[in-house]
């Protein structure tokens, strides 16, 4: 009886030491290339077991679609690039805990029904995407229903024209946990498509000349990004249908041209946006149906619209916020005021401060006449600098009948802060 | 021409020493250096100056002008009564204003330009543009104010009309455009609208600005006709064009007037 | 010789000169004469292509005048009101005169040194006294040395030194041949310098030929009393 449970034991023992060892201490390196005796990412594929490391040579690897289904690391030496040849997917990984760093992926093909990328992450957790390349692929990273990834250090790169034809760099869907950060992204549709995320993070990093928005954020609660740079893109962030979210740190600048945004915001509640730089973009932010959002010490400078406020966003709060030399500092289209303004700094204030404080002595009224009529009727806006609408403005500065009466900041700061 | 040439230089001479263009000159150097003293970015320095020329220029071409017309009709009797022909005169009168009137501006605004050390030849584009927006002006406004006090003998009309013209075109205008945007808001107005900027030179003259400098690109919000005329090349060559074709015409009208005037 | 035939000028509905016809002979001095708005202006004025003639034509020596200019450089014209370029200085102006008129160089500045005008070269022009100005426009009529001058109300506004030095300049051009045709108000003048009369009432001749005839005409004793009467429409 005891001798029988002792086999057992041991036997037991013997088959965990041997998983242990397979997993953890007896892990393979494998190396990959044309000088060695494994040629190809499929073939090393077929006998690395969990916990393996592949090791890819550089060279250029054609294996039309890799299937990822084991928790292995993938590390790229001297920047082998595996190509899509401008057809299939090139990596769909499947398995938990996978890491990849240091490829070059190029040309995942371009396809009207499926979202080629060159990695696709499916339902799958703990995976890191770091220090890779991307090279003209439709989509470049792609996470469907996936938890607890790093994307790191990854420069993403296309040159498509079209909308249609080009695919986002990091896209996002149904994904909880997941931090991007470090990463360059251009040329792309969207530089990040984020769609059902939760909990994420996206920090540090830059997307410029995408062709639709730098990032491009929807029904995804609870997410915070910072320090980021948004230049030259379609629009520079369009953050939708979405509430507690943070964004703070960020520079979107030169997003400029017809229908161009530094920052366009749809549908959000209870959002923080601060300490950001809008700098010369045809609209620094628009708000639509936005409440109870916190705008506080940002800067918006030398935008044509500073901020753009839709009649049906209300609760907003300004405050301390450097509305610097832009065309338009405030423009809405409601005649009624349901926001709030307080000790921001305006470039465009001419009062004064008898008693020194810091505090201009009369409240300053952010929304001209023109921005007003411009809102309504739009092809007004060819008068714009005409020594007639100057006239108007200040008229109706002194007497405010068209533009909403409680929409003023009764505490403008008279120095930038 | 050699004629032409020696009635400029004697003009210039005298108008040189005249305080109203001395104080001109003394204008655009304080607001130049001032603007540029306040603020070191170069670009909205030039929108800020060009704003001011678009009101001023006008203003005192066309009131100075007249003036000088005026003023100087013994002068220009005096003048006929020697061996000259009526034309060379009038383009001698014409020119010998213009050229001082404009030089002044482009001197009071680069030197303070040039001296401030700062990186304006990196926006020479829009330097060009601010100087030819205002040697336009100019040219035009001189042209009209020939005009009037040609054509009308009394010279408190004369004076008078040249005021209300300045105010038509400065702000009326535009005031009527407003109007107009206001009440067929419902119809597609953009190629209306357009069509009535090169009716006033002033407003030419302001798009000229808006589309050297990058406001152009709010335009693109208000659809394809605007996006295409403020973010192409046809806005430019449509609207330098037409200041090209306002500054003959009146011109012209006053000198086949001038030919005809009793004096 | 001035020849006009037939000149008419209106001004919208005021006739100037009604369908004037007169000759002025080479070497002549001819006193123009007539009430205000008789016409005296309008004529000098046609001469000179200041005016345009509605209907009618003038010639001098035989060369029909249509807008054509260089005719003028024949005739020294001296205006009522003098006025240049308020910023010039008096040698500018001579100078300026003087360049446009390319090729010239017999000057008569002998009024220049009467008048002492020497003195106020470097004074710009709105500095000068109104005296002053009419001299410098003097001046400048006789610089030239034309073969006819027309002064109009030339000694008004002189003090009667220069008015006088200017007479004699005025009778000495004359023996010199020169055709010389004036205005003035100041009927004592006449008498000194003129030979013919040609007398403008409403924009026609009431009397054209030598003081002799004027005076006796009228059979009163002097000129000042037979332009009166003419005047009276005796």
């Amino acid at each position: 009886m005891l001798k029988r449970n002792g086999t057992k034991n041991i036997a037991l023992l013997i088959t965990l030491i041997l998983i242990f060892f397979q997993s953890n201490l007896y892990t393979k390196a494998i190396k990959v290339g044309s000088n060695h005796k494994v040629k190809t990412i499929t073939a090393a594929l077929l006998f690395a077991v969990n916990g393996d490391t592949l090791l890819i040579a550089s060279g250029i690897y054609k294996e039309g679609p890799i299937a990822i289904r084991k928790s292995i690391t993938i590390v790229g030496i001297n920047n082998p690039i595996i190509s899509g040849d401008g057809k299939y997917e090139i990596f769909l990984v499947e398995a938990n805990n996978v890491k990849i760093t240091g490829l070059v992926f190029r040309e995942a093909g371009l396809n009207y029904i499926k979202d080629n990328a060159a990695i696709k992450l499916n339902n799958v957790k703990n995976c890191v995407i770091s220090s890779n390349k991307f090279e003209n692929n439709f989509f470049g990273i792609y996470l469907a229903k996936s938890q607890n990834c790093i994307i790191d250090g990854n420069i993403i790169s296309a040159n498509h024209k079209k909308e249609t034809q080009s695919g986002n760099g990091i896209h996002l869907w149904y994904c909880k946990n997941i931090i991007i950060k470090n990463n360059t992204i251009r040329g792309h549709r969207d530089g990040i498509y984020m769609e059902f995320v939760r909990n994420s993070n996206i920090h540090n990093n830059f997307a410029e000349k995408n062709i639709r928005y730098g990032l491009h954020f929807m029904f995804s609660d609870s997410c915070s990004y910072s320090n980021n740079h948004f230049q030259i893109n379609g629009a520079g962030a369009a953050v939708m249908y979405s509430h507690n979210v943070e964004m703070k740190n960020n520079r979107f600048e030169k997003n400029w041209g017809s229908a161009s945004y530094g920052l366009l915001l749809k549908d959000i509640y209870d959002s923080k946006i601060s300490n950001n730089i809008f700098y010369k973009n045809s609209c620094g932010i628009y708000f639509e149906g936005c409440n109870r959002i916190t705008f506080t010490k940002n800067d918006l400078i030398e935008n044509g619209w500073a901020v753009r406020l839709m009649s049906n966003s209300m609760e907003n709060k300004f405050s301390e916020n450097n509305f610097i030399s832009n065309s338009f500092d405030i423009a809405t289209n409601s005649t009624k005021n349901y926001n709030y303004f307080d000790g921001n700094h305006w470039s465009e204030y001419k009062g004064y401060d008898l008693n020194k404080d810091g505090i201009g002595d009369v409240p300053f009224r952010p929304v001209k006449l023109f921005s007003f009529i411009s809102e309504r009727i739009r092809p007004s806006l060819i008068l714009i600098r005409s020594l007639f609408i100057e006239i108007v403005n200040i008229a109706e500065t002194v007497f405010p009948t068209f533009t909403p009466e409680a929409l003023l900041d009764n505490n403008p700061k008279m120095k930038r802060i | 021409m050699n004629i032409l040439a020696k009635i400029i230089r004697y003009q210039i001479h005298d108008i040189s020493r005249s305080m109203w263009l001395i104080i001109y000159t003394l204008f655009f150097l304080l607001t130049s250096y001032g603007l540029i003293s306040f603020s070191n970015n170069i670009p909205k320095v030039l929108v800020s100056l060009m704003n001011i020329t678009l009101i001023i220029i006008p203003m005192v071409s066309i009131i100075f002008g007249t003036i000088y017309l005026y003023n100087n009709k013994d002068y220009v009797v005096l003048m006929l009564s020697q061996p000259i022909k009526r034309t060379v005169l009038y383009f001698g009168l014409y020119l010998g204003l213009v050229i001082p009137l404009a030089f002044s501006f482009v001197i009071g605004i680069s030197i303070p330009l040039i001296l401030s050390g700062k990186n304006w030849l990196e926006h020479i584009a829009v330097i060009v543009y601010l100087f030819t927006s205002g040697v336009f002006q100019t040219i035009i406004f001189v042209s009209i104010a020939f005009l009037i006090s040609i054509v009308n003998e009394n010279r408190i009309l004369g004076l008078g009309l040249s005021i209300f013209i300045w105010l038509c075109f400065a702000v009326l205008y535009d005031g009527m455009l407003l109007l107009i945007i206001e009440f067929f808001q419902d119809y597609p107005l953009e190629k209306m609208l357009i069509g009535f900027l090169f009716f006033n030179p002033i407003d030419l003259a302001r798009i000229l600005i808006i589309l050297k400098l990058d406001v152009a690109a709010l335009m693109g919000y208000t659809g394809a006709v605007f996006q295409k005329f403020f973010n192409t090349e046809w806005g430019i060559i449509l609207s330098l064009s037409s200041l090209t074709i306002w500054s003959i015409v009146p011109l012209l009208i006053g000198k086949s007037k001038f030919l005809k005037k009793d004096f | 010789m001035i020849e006009i035939s037939n000149l008419s000028k209106n001004f919208g509905a005021l006739e100037a000169i009604k369908n004037l016809s007169v000759k002025i002979q080479q070497g002549s001095i001819t006193y123009l004469v007539g009430p205000n708005a008789s016409g005296k202006t309008t004529l000098i004025k046609s001469i000179l292509g200041l005016v345009k003639p509605s209907s009618g034509s003038i010639t001098i020596n035989k060369e029909r005048l249509n807008g054509n200019h260089e005719y003028r450089s024949k005739i020294g014209y001296m205006p009522q009101v003098a006025s240049f370029p308020d910023n010039l200085a008096v040698q500018e102006i001579f100078s300026m005169i003087k360049n446009l008129r390319e090729g010239f160089v017999d000057y008569d500045e002998e009024l220049i040194n009467l008048f002492k005008l020497e003195k106020e070269k470097n004074k710009r022009l709105k500095n000068l006294s109104g005296g002053t100005k009419q001299k410098v426009n003097a001046a400048i009529a006789f610089l030239f040395n034309p073969e006819i001058l027309i002064l109009d109300e030339p000694t008004a506004g002189l003090d009667p030194v220069s008015s006088s030095i200017l007479k004699d300049k005025i009778v000495s051009e004359n023996k010199r041949g020169k055709t010389i045709i004036f205005t003035s108000h100041i009927l004592s003048e006449l008498e000194e310098l003129a030979k013919e009369v040609i007398f403008l009432l409403e924009g026609q001749i009431r009397f054209n030929g030598t003081i002799e005839e004027l005076i006796n005409s009228t059979s009163k004793h002097n000129l000042e009393r037979a332009i009166a009467s003419i005047m009276k429409g005796d």
